[in-house]
Parts: structure tokens; C-alpha cells; sequence
């Protein structure tokens, strides 16, 4: 096994996970971070050739415990029926590295990070940051680790977002990309949901223009109706039809009062309420917007197919045919310019009615499609067969 | 069984009596190490077989989403789309050959899908059903009907064949747009090659399916 700096071999299940201090890095609006903390999980080990790493780049509110439960919210892992032993994305086989992405809140460079100039939270002195700037940060992550290059980077919604940057900005490190229900830019609408989500934190009292943490409160409200407002957009009407129909709550017929009364209201108030324990209202403010500003082809002339000229990446993406955040035509926009520059891409859309949270779901042709890609990028790769 | 690893899984499984007669007939006219790319290339088959036997850098289209997605699994590069809107994506000369097998006749516009296959490649390989055909022309002459054959088995409103042509029809569609026909080979119902090399109008009379392999005059 070659010797990887910083790494503590046979001690991710269960643990805290890494902390590396990485640095400098000029962000996009100009700051630049000298030392800044990125926490991230590892699973399996590094071949002899460092080949076999893959990076798993996670959704707006997930973090780095992608295959073992986090240890601090102890919520299970976000992605198990992709990530661990002889699954698609095997741990036995490959070197998995997640990142808690830059502007996060899970011990992360984020707004309640205690900035040491003046010894306060962040809050609102935090910079804005960009979906670019998570990229780099995972790069430093990459040298700090000793890792030339990686055999894969896979991730859904921002985390595909965050691929497709991947392969553009850094495409001589990334063998095979898989961005999974996303979009080269986010939608007018999607700006527009994520707009609710802000506005419904900032008229929270209790943001106190985002000083909340040094006053010890918490924007819980706001930052659940953000919630359960996003969370709609993640299913689709098929699904909450099937799931809660016009069922009511514990109830026989309605109460003629604003109480949970359907069944669909008290899933969403439970979706808000326990996700407030467990995210930070300002990182929410700082990773929308850096969605909202992600416009993958504007950084290069406008043109998409320049952001990929000459990529000798291989791409795989997928997308649901119920999602309606990233629908269909968003992944064949960016398949059209993939094939314009040439690329080795396949393009599957799955048959489903869980909407955009499907990439997050036990979607057997989901795993099908995937473990047959990178079946053949591994053999390409040369790795060693299962 | 070596395993390779180099090659999709599908085309290490694969002998050859597997494969379609008239996609081995195809296979013939690809130069090894080519790239590749398949329009409506269904399961996979023929870009499997052209990994292995030739060598090739393949690439699919398919409008089906149950054939992309058995594609992939394969570990085939494959993408859901439609040969009628979606090769003008494609760049200049970006590949060696580009093949359209037996979907010639099921595009909405074949003249454009032809151009853009010219366009893309630097060889064309097409192949598609000769109306032609003697058993076709008899079928009209005495029945009046629609054909209904082997190579042809669906009933004329349930066929997804919406523009038959005969090899005449076809070479003449080459003279119009400038193609030039490289070779030319005769196909029987079941795909394989036509032991009697029939010339010119009698090809049109006797082969089941026409192939070509053409190029831009340029």
C-alpha cells in the first residue's frame, strides 16, 4: 500500500473523520484563505499506483459521511446503497474520499467557523463563495494527500454541479465523471426557490442579520420553512401522491383549524423541524448562492462545449425522468456539448416517480448503469478486476 | 476464458454465431482501430462485437431508453438520442465511420440524417431493407399488398418504417447529395452476404438489403 500523508488507515468507521489545513486559496470573489480547515471521510485504501481514488461530491445539505454514519448528528450515512463493500462504488476496491464542501457546516471553512481575527462567528464576514471554489478546495485536498489524479468524481445535484466543474477546471486529474441530476447552470426557477429559502431565514427574527450564534439562538423557523419548501422540490407530485395522497393525520376528518391536518404537512413539519438540529442557517444562505451562481459555460465564452475541449474524461450522466429541479433537458444540454467536444460520454435517463431525490434511493438501474460504466473505466483504467 | 479488461463486458461473452449475419457483413468493412459511432445502435451488439474483433473506439446513439441503459450497464459508451435532431451536435470528421444500420428507413428525414452522417465521418456505412426486392415487387403485383416478409413483419400502419426506398432509389439519393459509393454489398434475408454478387439493376432485383459504404466526395 503506498503511504498517503495525514490519513489514519482502519479507523473511518465510526470515527470524526480528517481535518486538513489547507491553503492559500484565492477565491472567486477575491479573498484569499491562507489556512483553512476541510473536514472529510475516507473508505478503503490507496493501490500501490494511486489509481483506484474516488471522490463523492455531496447535495446542498450533505456532508462527508457518505458510506458510515455521521458521528455528530448521528444520522445514518447519506448514500449506502452506492458507497461500501461490493457496491457500486466498492470500498474494497476503491480509495473513497468525501469532502464537507467549502462554506459548510460540518467542520468545514464555514460561516460558524470562529474567524481568529476578531475571535467571532463568521456569520455574515464569511465570503461568498462559489461552486469553483469548493472545486479548488478539494484539489488542495487531493495534493495534501498525494493524489495525482483521480480514477473517478461522482456526485448529484450541487454535487454533480461540482463534477461538471471538476472535468472542465481540472479535467487532466479526473479519468471518468459521473454527474448525477444536475445542470451546467442553475435555472431562473431553482434561483428563484432557493430566493424563498433565504428570505424565509433572513425574516426570522432570530437571524439577527446573521449574528444569531453570538447571541446563542438560532433562526430555527426561517431555516425550516427553507426546508420544507426545498424539500417539495425534491420529490415529485407522483410520489407525495403515492405517499400521503390527501391522507389525514391521526385525525378522522379535518379540524377546521391550521393544525398538521393532512399527513403531508406533518411529514414536511418533521422534515423542517429535525433538519434545523442539524444545519447551520448561514451555511444554507452561502452553498445557495453558490448554486445559484454556478453558470458552468460563462466562464468560457458562454460556450459549453469550450469548457470541455479536448477533455479525454469520460462521462457518464444520469438523470430521473419525475425530477422537475433538474430535469431531463438540463443533463442533454450539457450530453449536446459534450458531444460537440468530442467526449466519451453515455447518457441514461432512469424510469421513476421519485423525482430529484432519487439519485439518493435504492434505484436498481441506477446501480445497474453505473457499476457497468465504471466496470469499463476500470478496465480501461487498468485496474485490478474485482 | 481470459478475461480482458479492455473491452466491454457484453463482447467477451459474445461468439459469433450470436452476432447477426449483417452485422459481421458490417464489421468487414471497418478498418481496426477506427472510431466508431453507432446510430440506433439498440443492445449494443454491433459496437460490442466491433470492440472485439476490431478494436475499435465505438460510440452509440440509441432512441430507446431500455437499449441506452443496457448499453451502459455493458460498459458501452452509449447516449439516448435521436438521429433526426441530435447529430448536428456532432463535429466535423470526429469519426471514422458512422453506421446506420437497418434505421435508415424508420428516420423522418433521411436525405438530412445522411448528411450529417457524411458530415460527422469520413466513411458512411448504411444498410437498410431493398424494396426492390423481387419477392416485394411480386407481393405488390398479386396481392396488391403492402409486404409482409421476414425481413419486414410488421403490418404497414404498425411499422416504425416510414420511408422504404429501393437500392435504386438509394443509389440515386447518393448521386443527388454528392456521396460517393465505395463499395456496395448485397444482403440476404437472414444478413448474410449474397453468394451471387449480382451487378448493378440486378442487385436491386435480387438482394434483400442494400449496404453501402460511401464517403464526401470532398
Amino acid at each position: 500500500m503506498a503511504e498517503v500523508e495525514g490519513l489514519e488507515r482502519g479507523r473511518v468507521a465510526n470515527a470524526e473523520g480528517h481535518r486538513a489545513m489547507l491553503g492559500p486559496l484565492k477565491l472567486e470573489c477575491g479573498t484569499v484563505l491562507d489556512r483553512f480547515p476541510l473536514a472529510y471521510q475516507t473508505y478503503g485504501a490507496l493501490d500501490e499506483g494511486k489509481r483506484n481514488a474516488v471522490l463523492i461530491c455531496h447535495a446542498l445539505t450533505g456532508d462527508q459521511f457518505v458510506a458510515n454514519a455521521n458521528p455528530f448528528t448521528r444520522r445514518p450515512a447519506w448514500w449506502p446503497d452506492m458507497v461500501g463493500p461490493g457496491k457500486v462504488i466498492d470500498t474494497d476496491r476503491y480509495f473513497v474520499i468525501c469532502a464537507n464542501v467549502l462554506g459548510g457546516c460540518m467542520g468545514t471553512f464555514g460561516p460558524k467557523e470562529t474567524n481568529p481575527a476578531t475571535g467571532r462567528f463568521w456569520g455574515l464576514d464569511f465570503p461568498v463563495i462559489t461552486v469553483g471554489d469548493m472545486v479548488r478546495a478539494q484539489a488542495l485536498l487531493l495534493d495534501h494527500l498525494g493524489i495525482p489524479d483521480l480514477f473517478c468524481v461522482i456526485g448529484g445535484s450541487m454535487g454533480g454541479m461540482q463534477v461538471l466543474q471538476w472535468a472542465a477546471a481540472h479535467g487532466d486529474r479526473v479519468f471518468s465523471a459521473v454527474p448525477v441530476a444536475t445542470a451546467a447552470r442553475h435555472s431562473s426557477q431553482n434561483i428563484a426557490f432557493h430566493e424563498v429559502g433565504r428570505q424565509a431565514i433572513m425574516a426570522d427574527p432570530n437571524w439577527r442579520q446573521g449574528q444569531y450564534l453570538e447571541y446563542g439562538v438560532s433562526p430555527s423557523a426561517g431555516l425550516a420553512v427553507a426546508r420544507m419548501a426545498a424539500h417539495i422540490t425534491y420529490l415529485s407530485e407522483a410520489a407525495l401522491h403515492r405517499k400521503f395522497g390527501r391522507n389525514l393525520q391521526n385525525r378522522e376528518k379535518v379540524t377546521f383549524g391550521f393544525d398538521a391536518d393532512f399527513q403531508v404537512e406533518s411529514y414536511l413539519r418533521h422534515q423542517g423541524s429535525t433538519f434545523v438540529d442539524r444545519f447551520d442557517a448561514n451555511s444554507y444562505l452561502y452553498i445557495t448562492r453558490a448554486m445559484d451562481y454556478f453558470d458552468l459555460a460563462a466562464d468560457y465564452g458562454g460556450s459549453l462545449p469550450k469548457a470541455f475541449a479536448g477533455t479525454k474524461t469520460r462521462f457518464c450522466l444520469v438523470s430521473f425522468t419525475s425530477d422537475w429541479l433538474f430535469p431531463t433537458p438540463e443533463s442533454r444540454a450539457v450530453v449536446h456539448a459534450l458531444n460537440a467536444a468530442a467526449a466519451n460520454v453515455s447518457f441514461v435517463e432512469i424510469a421513476t416517480d421519485k423525482g430529484h431525490d432519487a439519485f439518493l434511493l435504492d434505484e436498481p438501474e441506477l446501480f445497474a448503469t453505473l457499476g457497468g460504466f465504471l466496470e469499463g473505466a476500470a478496465g480501461v483504467r487498468g485496474l485490478a478486476p474485482r | 476464458m481470459n478475461v480482458r479488461t479492455d473491452i466491454p463486458l457484453l463482447a467477451q461473452k459474445l461468439r459469433p454465431e450470436d452476432v447477426r449475419a449483417d452485422l459481421r457483413v458490417i464489421a468487414a468493412l471497418v478498418e481496426p482501430g477506427s472510431r466508431v459511432l453507432d446510430v440506433g445502435c439498440g443492445d449494443g451488439l454491433l459496437l460490442a462485437y466491433l470492440a472485439r474483433e476490431k478494436g475499435v473506439d465505438g460510440r452509440g446513439i440509441e432512441l430507446s431508453q431500455a437499449g441506452v441503459n443496457a448499453c451502459v450497464a455493458q460498459g458501452l459508451s452509449v447516449v439516448q438520442g435521436d438521429a433526426d435532431t441530435d447529430l448536428g451536435d456532432y463535429p466535423a470528421n470526429g469519426y471514422d465511420y458512422v453506421i446506420l444500420s437497418q434505421t435508415l428507413q424508420a428516420t423522418r428525414k433521411p436525405y438530412k440524417v445522411l448528411k450529417q452522417m457524411l458530415r460527422i465521418g469520413r466513411h458512411a456505412i448504411v444498410s437498410f431493407p431493398n424494396f426492390g426486392h423481387w419477392r416485394v415487387r411480386l407481393s405488390l403485383f398479386w396481392n396488391g399488398r403492402m409486404p409482409v416478409t421476414a425481413a419486414l413483419p410488421q403490418s404497414w400502419y404498425e411499422t416504425p418504417n416510414i420511408h422504404f426506398c429501393t437500392i435504386a432509389d438509394f443509389e440515386q439519393l447518393c448521386r443527388d447529395m454528392g456521396a460517393v459509393i465505395e463499395r456496395r454489398v448485397s444482403v440476404d434475408a437472414f444478413g448474410r452476404r449474397e453468394r451471387i454478387v449480382a451487378p448493378g439493376a440486378l442487385a436491386n432485383l435480387f438482394a434483400e438489403q442494400g449496404m453501402f459504404l460511401l464517403r464526401n466526395k470532398n
